[in-house]
């Protein structure tokens, strides 16, 4: 266990070396461009060289790579060209915003999830999993602007109740838990089916195990069953993919987050994306890639505790 | 020999498409997509007005009326007319990045899980990294480094599908290689490239094209994302998510606006969902 945990750990380390130096090098084509951009198209070309050697922009790549990440390892994640304050500054504020968000469509998503799953898995081929299998296919494929627009014309323009945006301001008239109805709402609706899915397939494939069976066959009520027997067994396997959802959940979330104007993580990365600021592009794509392995090594050994079965070596 | 083999193929997956007929969610699906195909075809034939012609008139009001169904945008353009050529932006960008996906990844995943050893584990390293990242996050990267473009926008699909479809092909290929029919082949002294392109690939096409149908989906969504983010293709070329993201502001006003691109995408991401879920359903029987 201790040494499948130090080897992922291992393997987390060199994956995010390679992450970074490819986040590094993807900038660093045309270093040109950086002063370009900060002086202007209207700079001579001695003024761009003035200001490349005073930004250390002169010196061969890997330098400046070795440099970006011991400042990145020691805690400065450089200056922000968009936000005029240092990457520090803005980024845990963000990252925060967004955690909150998702903890509150996680909270929805999992219980509703399961609930969905086990009633359509529990009897294969029943109306209501027909009905709850297509119903979660239809609502994985609608993307999430899409549903913004149509729950926004529902919900904000036809009837009035919420708010179409969600910037966390107390002045826009809207209390907090009412703008963030419609983004925990489009969050969860995206996520649900799928892993409605893998409950339900967790869920039919339980149902057919011997001990069902024994269970059903010894005159247990059907309830009984299901919440005594099945449940528990059906719930390894989707395990995993339920916590991979909170890697979605805090770096997919861009397009929610640009939908309702909301000040999280993935507005962030958009934001500073499209006005090319390289260094808040680069340590939230660092973060991004950090949050996703780590919840991946952490379904891994969960799944693990949760089924004494399976033992990785 | 070879020649007939591939005609018995076709043959018999076109039999077990037409099976579809027996899953109503299925043929939902296929109507769906149908219908947007022959949209895209036909779009000068059926739209009545250009992509980017201005009705300056309609201006004054861009509601729907008689003269534009689902009225005008800020510019006075079509919206019907708009949504229609849409489809062709949607419907070339996503096949071609898949096809072209689908060509590396099946063969990369054929050499892993074929050959194993230093081979499969250089694929996989290398599959692991690109898949490290969020895809929406190397979408943005990509873009924001290449700038947005319709190769550019296939190039980043075809970056981050190749290692998923990679990862698919070589599980499949791990179980086939074991096969009796294989060994047989390998008997009979025909080449490498043959026994994975000739007697693996086809044996593992209907979880592929479930696959490929899903992925056609995500990659609608993809595209529209990228337009809805401002990524997307640039103006003018008629392109749904970014339809929504020019109206979205003005949807209090004029819901239209944002609403008809959104269905629109919607209905051929759904489309291609259901299809793929007929398709699962009648290769699971037997």
């Amino acid at each position: 266990m201790l040494a499948f945990f130090l080897k992922r750990l291992a393997s987390l380390l060199f994956t995010m070396l390679v992450v970074s130096a490819l986040v590094f090098a993807a900038f660093e084509f045309t270093p040109g461009q950086v002063a370009t951009k900060i002086l202007g198209p209207f700079s001579t070309q001695d003024q761009r060289d003035r200001l490349m050697e005073e930004l250390g922009l002169h010196r061969p790549v890997y330098e400046r790579y070795l440099e970006w990440l011991g400042n990145v390892l020691t805690g400065d994640l450089g200056y922000s060209t968009l936000y005029k304050v240092p990457v520090n500054d803005i980024i845990w504020d963000r990252l925060g915003n967004t955690l909150f968000l998702a903890m509150i469509a996680f909270a929805v998503m999992v219980p509703l999830s399961i609930l969905l799953g086990i009633s359509a898995g529990m009897r294969e081929g029943s109306k209501l999993d027909r009905t709850i299998s297509v119903g979660s296919i239809v609502t994985t494929s609608v993307p999430e602007f899409a549903s913004g627009v149509f729950l926004a014309s529902i919900f904000v323009i036809g009837l009035g109740w919420l708010p179409g945006t969600a910037t966390l301001d107390q002045g826009a008239g809207w209390p907090i838990a009412a703008q963030l109805v419609l983004p925990v709402a489009v969050i969860v609706l995206y996520d649900l089916g799928y892993v409605v899915r893998m409950v339900r397939a967790s869920m039919v494939e339980v149902m057919t195990r011997p001990y069902i069976r024994t269970a059903v066959l010894k005159g247990l009520t059907f309830r009984d069953v299901i919440l005594k027997h099945a449940l528990r067994n059906a719930m390894i396997a989707p395990f995993t993919v339920i916590l991979l959802q909170i890697n979605y959940m805090i770096t997919g979330v861009v397009v929610v987050e640009a939908v309702f104007a909301y000040p999280g993580f993935g507005r962030m990365l958009l934001d500073s994306a499209l006005s090319q600021d390289v260094a808040t592009v680069q340590a939230a794509s660092l973060f991004a890639v950090l949050v996703s392995v780590s919840t991946q090594i952490a379904g891994d050994l969960g799944y693990m505790m949760l089924n004494p079965r399976i033992r990785f070596s | 020999m070879a020649m007939s083999d591939t005609g018995g193929t076709l043959t018999r997956t076109w039999a077990r498409l037409s099976l579809l007929r027996e899953s109503p969610v299925g043929m939902v699906g296929a109507a769906l997509v149908v219908f947007w195909v022959l949209v895209a075809i036909f779009a000068p034939v059926i739209s009545p007005y250009g992509p980017n012609t201005n009705d300056l008139d309609a201006l004054v009001d861009p509601s729907p009326n008689a003269t534009h169904w689902f009225g005008t945008d800020m510019q006075g353009r079509d919206i019907l007319a708009r949504v229609i050529w849409g489809s062709r932006t949607v419907l070339t960008v996503a096949p071609v990045a898949v096809a072209v996906a689908y060509a590396i990844g099946c063969l990369l995943g054929l050499l892993a899980g074929y050959y194993r050893g230093w081979v499969d584990t250089l694929i996989n390293r290398i599959s692991d990294i690109i898949l490290s990242f969020p895809a929406i996050v190397l979408y943005i990267i990509v873009i924001m480094r290449f700038g947005p473009s319709a190769l550019n926008i296939i190039l980043a699909v075809i970056f981050i599908a190749t290692p998923q479809i990679t990862r698919i092909v070589r599980g499949m290929t791990l179980d086939l290689r074991e096969r009796e029919y294989i060994a047989a082949a390998k008997m009979r002294g025909e080449p490498a490239l043959y026994i994975m392109f000739v007697e693996i690939l086809p044996n593992a096409r209907g979880p592929l094209i479930v696959d490929a149908c899903l992925r056609m989906g995500y990659t609608t969504i993809a595209i529209g994302v990228l337009g809805f983010l401002g990524l997307g293709l640039p103006p003018p070329t008629p392109d749904w998510g970014g339809m929504v993201k020019d109206s979205y502001a003005l949807m209090s006003i004029f819901p239209h606006m944002a609403l008809f691109p959104a269905a629109a995408i919607t209905s051929l991401v759904v489309g291609f969902s259901l299809l793929a879920d007929g398709m699962r359903e009648i290769s699971m029987r037997d």
